[in-house]
């Protein structure tokens, strides 16, 4: 028989310490359904999801009940949308709506890809497709946009972080009688990932198969309390007992990954390691930081503590799992993470330091408040030095900024649910349009010519 | 297949009668049980056998889940999978 304590350790890291599957996502190849029109592209579009995510729901509270796992959220991704649209331009908005129809006709929280991977060169049916964007956030509840901007293989494209920065006013702007809150569904990536479950930069790559499942893991609440029972221990033990508590984790969303792939007909794609906080109290990345022995999030000594977390988890979720892939990294969201929001509240900690973190982690500066009148340049500059952390360090880097309108430094925001709220945080003063106004393509680094 | 029932709250007589009078109804299995004193909880682990039970996993769940509050306990009931994959290698 199965050891008491381990039963007991399972059934407490649900109740007391806030374990979940995060999400299970649901990626479709949208490839078949393209037409020459707008119409009918977005109908076989809706039809196809339908068909697909039918049953994502069912299956999911299905295996929920049957292992004890609450599963938090059900997605769907697609196939980037501005491969879709190319033979409509202008008319990309019909397929956003059909897209969000569809989501909610499934049932699912949030449906991802409307999105264009623009890393190199840009047409001129995917630059009409991301001139869409603020509206399609505007006129669609759940649907999620992303745009990647560059890769360590291709470079930055420095026209497409351009137009970014302005995209991003303009959804704020379409979105003002909620505080700016489409641009919570708007990521701009650099080395975007095509299996990633996550949202809002979740999208169906063109290398997947069919029809696929990606799960996403979490647990910072488990990581805390593992952490409790080392108080004062040496840094390589603290990494230890990490590595343990990811593997267990890891180890619950591979065995509902592979059940839920074989329930819903779809093949198995990945599970994603990544430690995703969530706005309620015992379930903050911050927080592990803190049971480091950080004083608070955001001080000196954080870049160091997540560079060890993140790597621990990795290192236990790997064996743990078959197929790792996704973001795979401990997120550090500002308004979804409630010890992230106290420190921003106090000030401990900014802009320039969460840039920092972003180069030992996933993802990037995500979910961050920033006054109005932001420029768009200056979010484009935002854009350009995370895209370059993701270019010359190989990773997955990402912007996912809310300039609110009509408030400053000082105001908060509050998106609800598990977007959290976050008090808008100051950028630096001094701009870099001259630099922005440049475009062009900002060659990839040397250390991508490996052949 | 198998699931695995745990029974935690405060110990009283007659939750194991209870437990097992409805597990038996529904012709659930009892393979293994042990019981004990937790974190000053009674805590009872049993591992049923579903073979040849009336209810799906998930209507046991229910019906536990009403009897748990009747008698003031919390009950579980879960694939034994769960746990064989977070715990063994």
């Amino acid at each position: 028989m199965l050891n008491r304590k381990e039963i007991i350790e399972t059934i407490d890291m649900v109740e007391k310490e806030h374990f979940d599957v995060r999400t299970i996502t649901m990626g479709i190849s949208l490839i078949p359904c393209i037409r020459d029109t707008a119409e009918e592209t977005a109908k076989l579009c809706y039809d196809r999801i339908c068909k697909k995510a039918e049953k994502i729901v069912k299956v999911a509270s299905e295996l929920e009940n049957e292992y004890g796992i609450p599963i938090i959220n059900k997605r769907v991704s697609i196939t980037p949308a501005s491969l879709l649209t190319s033979s409509f331009c202008g008319k990309e908005v019909v397929l956003a709506k059909a897209l969000d129809r569809a989501a909610k006709t499934v049932g699912v929280d949030f449906l991802g890809g409307y999105s264009a991977l623009v890393q190199k060169g840009m047409t001129s049916y995917e630059k009409s497709f991301i001139e869409s964007i603020p509206e399609a956030l505007a006129v669609t509840d759940r649907m999620c946009s992303s745009v990647n901007v560059g890769s360590s293989k291709a470079g930055i494209n420095m026209d497409a972080v351009r137009l970014m920065g302005e995209i991003i006013k303009q959804t704020a702007e379409r979105t003002k009688d909620r505080d700016g809150f489409g641009c919570a569904k708007l990521v701009v990536f650099c080395n975007a990932v095509e299996d990633n479950p996550f949202m809002a930069g979740a999208f169906h790559g063109l290398s997947e198969g069919e029809t696929v499942i990606n799960v996403g893991v979490s647990g910072p609440g488990v990581v805390h309390h593992a952490l409790k029972s080392v108080k004062g221990a040496s840094v390589d033990e603290v990494a230890e007992v990490i590595k343990k508590t990811a593997f267990k984790i890891t180890r619950a969303g591979q065995l509902i990954a592979k059940e839920a792939s074989k329930r819903l007909n779809a093949e198995f794609g990945i599970v994603d390691l990544s430690l995703a906080p969530t706005p309620v109290m015992g379930d903050s990345v911050a927080h592990i930081l803190e049971e480091i022995g950080l004083d608070c999030v955001g001080g000196h000594g954080t870049t160091a503590a997540l560079a060890m977390l993140n790597d621990a988890v990795k290192k236990g979720g790997v064996m743990a799992s078959g197929s790792v892939g996704g973001l795979s990294g401990a997120f550090i969201p500002v308004s979804e993470d409630i010890g992230m929001i106290r420190a921003a509240e106090k000030g401990a900690i900014t802009l320039s330091k969460l840039e920092a973190m972003t180069c030992v982690c996933s993802v990037g500066i995500d979910m961050v408040a920033v006054p109005g009148d932001t420029s768009a340049s200056t979010i484009s500059g935002m854009i350009a030095d995370e895209s370059a952390i993701g270019m010359i360090n190989n990773k997955t880097t990402a912007v996912r900024v809310i300039p609110v309108p009509g408030k400053g430094v000082g105001e908060s925001v509050e998106f609800g649910g598990l977007l959290g709220s976050a008090p808008i945080m100051a950028v630096s003063p001094y701009g870099c349009s001259e630099f922005i106004a440049r475009g062009g393509r900002m060659p990839a680094p040397i250390h991508s010519n490996k052949n | 297949m198998k699931a695995i029932v745990t029974v935690i709250g405060k110990d009283k007589p007659g939750i194991i009668a209870k437990v097992s009078a409805v597990l038996a109804d529904n012709l659930v299995n009892i393979e293994d049980i042990s019981q004990t004193i937790m974190q000053g909880n009674f805590t009872m682990i049993m591992q049923c056998g579903l073979e040849k039970a009336k209810l799906k996993i998930s209507e046991l769940k229910e019906v536990l889940l009403k009897v748990g509050e009747q008698i003031g306990v919390s009950i579980h009931v879960q694939h034994e999978d769960i746990f064989n994959a977070m715990h063994k290698i």
